[in-house]
């Protein structure tokens, strides 16, 4: 799986649990949270989603890696290709 | 009699079905855990819920749902909560109010879903006031509504530090305190804060067809994420070992066991349940206030009669006495609330068929539980026309020659007692104990507190406790 691909799936997450936020044209290096009004309870979700949707496991401690959509990327791609 | 349950293990067993239960249910159902909740009573919706008599159907707790946002508001109560639930903003039909008022015996203050009326109101009628009012709101507004602070401060102390006049300082509590204080006199101003906000800063507003709008959402949004409900079937006991909730004796016998629970009953309530305590554990923390309710159908529209406010919060004391009712006294009608639910913005193709008048007064639970069943009946009868003479006195004077009695097509009443009947609360506190448990945590490591008890109030506040419980402990 490509970091590309990744990215899109977090988009999707982020399209099914705040349907009222706008994710087109997000920017890969800036915090999702100053693009759009996602909270803790949120990114709480987008773990959620993770674990339901790819049976990928998000440690509550590395959070902070899901920062923006570009370490999002990074973080989550060797997860997904070690699957 | 409801099927038998499939299983007799799961990873949370949720007590109560109410806004709390069913919001705490939703999300576990959607974080994929296997989730039953428990319900007493044979309808949903614990102090929210609804009935009919004669083919009319009336709400209980709702008069308005507070923390109304117009579609697309972002970072507040509401907006996070749907987001949480994931029911769409429409799917609620939420209707906003024409418009509300605080009458006090000299003075009134309109209030609308728009805060500058309100504060035109109090520049208005309190012009040497309006720079600490002002002061005032810039700190709640500063104030996280969404922290679960632990601690208490004085509300009355707080606003006292902005507001010199008692006045004004009695009006604004009188309305957060009727819609949530379950303390008497004063309140937490972290409270206070969340309730200021969820009335002024936000509003009122109303699905058209009530409060089962809500309670049919929540149950249809659990039930599809496969979450699984037990109704008419109580909790009888909690068992623990070494500091742990083990199993639950159910009102029918059966035995279950659980990884944790959570239990919407209350404070008190939930500790008697456990076998590790006694039965009377907790006294002092047993909520004082009840209260009583009419609620008149009539065939009229209120706006007919020139009725044309929502909501009316109205005191005739000198001071604003918001406590327990002394025993003997059964009902103090110096105070309280009067709805109009015809009094939303339905939209011009759609109102009640009917108008609806609902009158609630602080109420003594022990004086309303010794009465035997006909002298009930007839303190009932006493009390309904004392409060719609009270109703009448704060309502515009009706057109000349209209008597509204003539116009009554029903009526019904509930009291102390009903309260205690159908959600299990002691004393029939509605807004439960007065000391509330704000990390949701009790002396047993895997039994957590949510709903009235937990401290968020209002329907509003009773799914964000739900809500906020099930994610810091359980997903």
């Amino acid at each position: 799986m490509t970091e590309d691909q990744v990215k899109q799936i977090v988009i999707e997450i982020i399209n099914e649990i705040a349907p009222d936020e706008d994710t087109k044209g997000l920017k890969d290096e800036l915090a999702l949270r100053e693009q759009m009004d996602l909270d803790s309870m949120d990114f709480l979700d987008i773990v959620m989603e993770l674990r339901k949707q790819h049976g990928i496991e998000v440690p509550e401690a590395d959070y902070p890696e899901l920062a923006s959509l570009k370490s999002c990327a990074d973080y989550l791609t060797p997860k997904f290709n070690a699957k | 009699m409801a099927a038998p349950l499939q299983q007799s293990h799961h990873e949370t067993v949720i007590i109560g079905a109410g806004m709390a239960g069913m919001a705490a249910g939703i999300r576990l159902a959607l974080a994929g855990r296997d989730v039953l909740i428990l319900e007493r009573h044979n309808a949903s919706g614990g102090l929210n819920s609804f009935y009919s008599i004669a083919g009319r159907k009336y709400d209980v707790g709702l008069h308005a749902m507070t923390n109304y946002v117009p579609k697309g508001t972002k970072g507040t109560p509401l907006t996070k909560l749907l987001r949480q639930l994931r029911i769409p903003y429409d799917a609620l039909d939420l209707c906003p109010q024409l418009g509300s008022r605080i009458a006090f015996n000299d003075c009134n203050l309109k209030f609308s879903n728009d805060f500058a009326l309100l504060e035109s109101e109090v520049a208005a009628n309190f012009p040497k006031q309006i720079d600490g009012f002002r002061s005032l709101t810039e700190e709640i507004r500063e104030m996280n509504p969404f922290q679960l602070k632990s601690g208490h401060s004085s509300a009355r102390g707080a606003v006292q530090r902005h507001i010199k006049d008692s006045l004004l300082e009695d009006m604004l509590f009188c309305p957060v305190m009727y819609y949530g204080s379950a303390e008497e006199h004063d309140m937490d101003f972290g409270q206070f804060a969340i309730m200021f906000r969820s009335l002024f800063f936000e509003g009122f507003a109303r699905p058209f067809d009530g409060v089962r709008v809500i309670i049919r959402l929540l149950q249809d949004q659990y039930r599809s994420l496969g979450g699984q409900r037990k109704m008419k079937c109580g909790v009888q006991s909690i068992h623990s070992e070494k500091g742990r909730a083990t199993s639950l004796t159910l009102d029918d016998g059966t035995t279950l066991t659980a990884d944790s629970i959570i239990s919407t009953a209350g404070s008190v309530e939930t500790a008697r349940l456990c076998n590790d305590q006694t039965k009377d554990v907790q006294a002092e923390n047993i909520g004082q206030l009840s209260f009583t309710e009419t609620i008149t159908a009539f065939e009229k529209q209120p706006q007919e009669l020139g009725w044309e406010d929502t909501i009316i919060f109205f005191n005739t004391r000198k001071r604003f006495h918001y406590a327990r009712v002394p025993s003997g006294v059964e009902v103090d009608p110096t105070s309280g609330v009067i709805c109009l639910p015809n009094n939303y913005h339905y939209g011009t193709d759609r109102q009640l068929n009917e108008g609806l008048l609902r009158v609630t007064a602080l109420a003594n639970y022990e004086d309303w539980c010794a009465l035997d069943e006909n002298d009930y009946r007839s303190q009932k009868e006493h009390w309904y026309a004392s409060l719609m003479d009270v109703a009448l006195a704060q309502l515009p004077s009706l057109p000349k020659g209209e008597q509204f009695h003539e116009h009554i097509v029903a009526k019904d009443m509930f009291t102390p007692r009903t309260v205690h009947k159908f959600t299990g609360h002691l004393n029939g506190a509605i807004y439960g104990a007065s000391q509330k448990q704000k990390d949701g945590r009790t002396h047993l490591e895997n039994l957590f507190l949510a709903g009235t008890d937990q401290g968020f109030l209002g329907i509003t506040g009773a799914m964000l406790s739900g809500i906020s419980i099930a994610n810091r402990y359980l997903i």
